[in-house]
């Protein structure tokens, strides 16, 4: 099964990036995920590993997964090495006056699962969904109010060298 | 070992099944039991399937999440690896519903190839029909089953009690079966459901489990724990968790 959820964020890919490919963000912009914890001795880039759950009816699912594509500004991808099978896709994309279109896929289920395997996916759908939607509306909130601070701040040291 | 002790304190209710009752119903008894005495497989660790369980995850998350709008907690108590033994409880008769949530929440959270056994009655595990319970790693309650789990490294679950006995006792159930409760009750579909050895359709309760903070035996009662102390305690820890847990109920039935 596959979802995905998609936004308009007023920031440059750089000031997004800066988010997505720092493990220890996603807990607070990830909507309903449990875990996302570095396994092994490297934290980002590809090849990187981590430990996820996602909260998902009655279970917090997941598993080990890995970055298979790490393309600075522009491609984020994952895909499980244990349990459920996923892969996950962040794609940024440069648009006019400094903006960014963010899209946040993600694509589950379990092989050899059968009828239920193909029912549970499309009962869990809608929560995914929403998790999605959840998280890049999260997502632009934290960006924007990360790039509203830091102009701010360099209105201030602005000021301050004027004087 | 400490934490053998408990299983064996659990699961010590007798595997003797020799003589029971009298004259014709009791050796009527008798042979039904040395039946059931004779199926019991020997516990093979290798049965566990991990591959099996993980193909049967979304039959038990759809039942889970849709019937029971299951909910386990604090999954992150239990240590993450090597061997552990979770004492809990199971409601529901045979049909153990709580023990589907659980196993569910184990694996999606610790993943199937974390190696975790499970201690059932020994008519559980005898009868054909649930042969792939051992699928699962579904052995037969003894402390020599709980002893290889728990030495090749596994969690191991299991669900002590059952001590009112007085109409098993009064059958001969109790000798015969290892049974020392017969439950009678109301289900679905038969009415008065007497043993729940058909098993029955469990109504739509929500289901809350919790795990709560491992227990160092011999940290916390010292290197030659009581084992009459140490089962007081983790009872009366589940009954006061259950207690809290029963409180946060609503509605009855659905919970």
């Amino acid at each position: 099964m596959r979802v995905g959820a998609a936004i308009e964020i007023s920031a440059p890919p750089e000031a997004v990036w800066e988010q997505i490919s720092n493990p220890e963000r996603y807990l607070h912009f990830f909507s309903g995920l449990t875990r996302w914890e570095v396994v092994g001795d490297q934290a980002r880039g590809l090849g990187a590993r981590y430990r996820m759950l996602i909260r998902v009816g009655s279970a917090e699912v997941g598993g080990l997964i890995e970055l298979i594509e790490f393309d600075e500004c522009r491609e984020l991808a994952w895909t499980s090495v244990t349990g459920l099978d996923q892969r996950g896709r962040w794609r940024l994309r440069a648009r006019p006056s400094h903006r960014t279109h963010v899209e946040l896929r993600l694509s589950y289920g379990v092989a050899g699962a059968g009828l239920f395997g193909w029912l549970a996916e499309r009962v869990a759908a809608p929560t995914v969904r929403e998790h999605l939607k959840r998280t890049v509306q999260q997502l632009k909130r934290q960006v924007e109010q990360e790039q509203s601070r830091r102009r701010t701040a360099a209105r201030r040291a602005a000021r301050a060298g004027a004087a | 070992m400490a934490q053998t002790g408990i299983a064996d304190r659990a699961a010590r209710n007798g595997h003797a099944a020799d003589e029971g009752g009298a004259g014709l119903a009791g050796r009527l008894l008798g042979g039904l039991a040395r039946q059931v005495q004779q199926r019991i497989p020997a516990a093979d660790l290798d049965e566990r399937d991990p591959d099996y369980i993980r193909e049967s995850l979304p039959r038990q998350w759809l039942l889970a999440s849709l019937w029971f709008r299951g909910e386990v907690r604090g999954l992150g108590n239990i240590p993450e690896s090597g061997p552990v033994l979770l004492v809990g409880n199971h409601s529901g008769g045979n049909m153990t519903p709580d023990t589907i949530v659980f196993t569910l929440a184990f694996y999606t959270y610790f993943g199937v190839e974390r190696p975790f056994y499970q201690l059932a009655h020994n008519l559980v595990v005898s009868f054909p029909q649930l042969s792939f319970l051992r699928k699962f790693g579904t052995v037969a309650a003894s402390p020599e089953n709980s002893a290889k789990a728990l030495q090749a490294g596994a969690a191991l679950l299991v669900y002590p009690g059952g001590d009112r006995r007085s109409l098993a006792r009064g059958l001969g159930l109790d000798r015969l079966f290892r049974l020392k409760v017969l439950p009678i009750s109301l289900a679905l579909p038969w009415g008065i459901n007497v043993g729940d050895f058909l098993g029955h359709i469990p109504l739509p309760a929500k289901i809350t489990v919790e795990a709560l903070p491992p227990i160092d035996l011999r940290e916390e009662f010292g290197q030659q724990p009581d084992l009459d102390e140490v089962y007081d305690h983790v009872m009366r820890l589940m009954q006061d968790t259950l207690d809290a847990l029963a409180a946060e109920r609503r509605l009855p039935v659905l919970g």
